[in-house]
């Protein structure tokens, strides 16, 4: 089934969360960081943090923490074991702490094809506010593969 | 922290190589990230998928990327960072993350790096493609 070009444009359900200090030094023991100021309140204030800080990438899986994050997806007509990720951009306006509340915004902004329909591209944009002030903006391309479509050569 | 002088084009950042990846790891990532999909997880699903194995979250290799960037500069200093996930990192590899300065430049009065990124695995195959914009003075 193609996402239909209908879809851009489309606001994606709202994430409310509030960033967790165990989530944060959960996030960073998963991924080897151990730098004092990412896990530890002391050397975070030291650092001139008010917090732990929320690492660059954190904020991508945070937007996944709703009870269905895959949900519209779904809607879409799109099977999950077919979905690859294929680009991904932050860009940075404020840092944000353990302790904020941040809203997570997304709206999906491009649906194109390649090779006949065999690669279907959505691309959706996540503004994250803490309220109201600008923390970042995530951009990501989720690749949808429909082996059943490719052509032999 | 790093001094202007030290940041021009051509500067390398110091290599991060991370240990092998292994079912623990993702298990781990998946927890700490909140991205649960299961084809990173559960053999069953990713064999259903057509697929010999799980493999490993391309969020992974971007936060790894994001170590390399923040073991450089203070994490404020960081103004975008972006990827294109190349090829599939799968289990027991071992990816080791690279950054350069492409240029320097002047923008809203502040000095700026322009960085290439890339995660390459042991055997050579590059995963994950980028760029940052990070603050230097």
């Amino acid at each position: 089934m193609a996402i239909p070009a209908s879809a851009i444009g489309t606001t994606l359900p709202p994430s409310h969360a509030v960033v967790e200090r165990g989530r944060l030094r959960f996030f960073a023991e998963s991924i080897g960081e151990t730098t004092p100021r990412t896990i530890d309140v002391d050397a975070a204030i030291e650092a001139g943090y008010p917090d732990l800080p929320v690492l660059p990438t954190f904020l991508f899986g945070l937007e996944l923490e709703q009870s269905d994050p895959f949900g519209w997806m779904n809607d879409l007509g799109v099977d999950l074991r077919f979905v690859l990720h294929g680009t991904q951009r932050f860009d940075y306006h404020r840092m944000a702490f353990a302790g904020d509340e941040l809203v997570l915004q997304p709206r999906i902004t491009d649906v194109y094809e390649k090779r006949g329909g065999a690669l279907e591209f959505l691309v959706v944009e996540t503004e994250v506010t803490r309220g109201g002030e600008a923390i970042a903006t995530l951009t990501k391309t989720i690749v949808v593969r429909h082996p059943e479509r490719e052509v032999a050569a | 922290m790093i001094e202007s002088a030290t940041a021009e084009v051509g500067t390398e950042l110091p290599t991060l190589v991370l240990p092998a990846i292994s079912r623990t790891t993702l298990a781990l990532f998946a927890g700490g990230s909140g991205d649960h999909n299961p084809i990173h997880l559960d053999l069953d699903v990713a064999r259903s998928a057509g697929l010999d194995d799980v493999f490993a979250q391309g969020m992974l290799s971007m936060a790894y990327l994001g170590r390399l960037l923040t073991n450089w500069v203070p994490q404020e200093r960081i103004r975008s960072f972006e990827v294109r996930f190349a090829a599939i990192t799968p289990l027991y590899a071992v990816p080791a993350c690279a950054g350069r300065i492409t240029a320097v430049d002047e923008v809203d009065g502040e000095r700026r790096a322009m960085l290439d990124l890339t995660v390459t695995l042991a055997d050579g195959t590059v995963t994950l493609t980028g760029s940052a914009v990070v603050a230097i003075d």
